[in-house]
């Protein structure tokens, strides 16, 4: 039972993340062709528009969902792929583990990024 | 009698430890008979889902960088525009383009979707396997055209 619900929240995750994930490559990777998300023209990682994005509360809450969500979809899958090859009771507790304590310390670091570059981006004006 | 050792043995190898019985493993995706088209996509779903998560934890680590101000973060994109990096981002983007639409096919057929109305098994069997071809036809067919997009994105960048 447990399992299948960790099942129903990959692939929820996986839909969120198509969304979220969808807007941020549209922002990054067809900026040459649409220019979305980019208000001051040119490449998306210029700083400028790093900034003009960064300051905008929505894109902290977006970044920080995104976050959340690849982390839990990504190591679920990997955890799966993992226990498919049929290793011991005690080696898939010792995977839980590891991927909770790493997913966990990765959601810090990105989320430490994401508000510290919201503050940095407000008083740049 | 033969099936009853095979149990036996087949509990005795669990409750060891040891790898399941049956499981054929990472030879088991790629090696493991005759499969359709949606078998080998299942092989590539893994592969780009195993390839974006690890650029994932990088961009983690890279995008902290901004927090260290314009330079920091200026160097780190000089460095990342050269080509081959520029190249590697867009098989990325390319990754995901995949792996996004496959997975809606895999959600739509898992919520029973696509997958046509349960049937009598009469002989000559039907296989639900050509009911869900246009759903994966689709999903290719929208992966390639944002995979195009994305490759005229990437020679405009390298132009």
């Amino acid at each position: 039972m447990q399992e299948t619900k960790y099942w129903t929240w990959h692939m929820i995750s996986g839909v969120i993340i198509l969304i979220l994930l969808g807007i941020h490559m549209i922002t990054n990777h067809l900026s040459s062709l649409l220019g979305w998300f980019n208000p001051l023209g040119g490449e998306s990682t210029e700083w400028g528009n790093l900034i003009e994005r960064g300051k905008l509360m929505a894109y902290v809450i977006m970044y920080v969902l995104l976050l959340a969500t690849v982390l839990y979809h990504g190591f679920y899958g990997c955890r799966k792929i993992i226990f498919e090859l049929g290793i011991s009771y005690r080696y898939k507790k010792v995977t839980n583990i590891l991927f909770i304590i790493f997913g966990v310390f990765l959601f810090i670091i990105g989320c430490l990024a994401t508000f510290t570059f919201y503050i940095i981006a407000n008083a740049a004006l | 009698m033969e099936t009853d050792q095979a149990g036996v043995l087949r509990e005795k190898e669990m409750g060891s430890g040891k790898k399941y019985p049956n499981t054929l493993g990472l030879w088991g995706w790629i090696g493991g008979g005759r499969w359709g088209l949606e078998r080998y996509l299942y092989i590539l779903h893994r592969i780009t889902g195993i390839g974006i998560f690890i650029y994932f934890i990088l961009h983690v680590f890279v995008t902290f960088s901004r927090v260290y101000g314009k330079e920091v973060w200026e160097s780190w994109m000089g460095f990342l525009h050269a080509p081959y990096f520029a190249a590697g981002e867009f098989m990325v983007f390319a990754a995901f383009s995949f792996h996004a639409f496959n997975g809606i096919r895999l959600v739509l057929i898992e919520l029973g979707f696509a997958v046509g109305k349960a049937e009598e098994p009469i002989y000559p069997y039907t296989s639900s396997i050509s009911k869900q071809r246009p759903v994966m036809i689709i999903a290719m067919i929208i992966t390639a055209i944002l995979v195009a997009a994305g490759g005229v994105d990437f020679l405009g960048l390298m132009n």
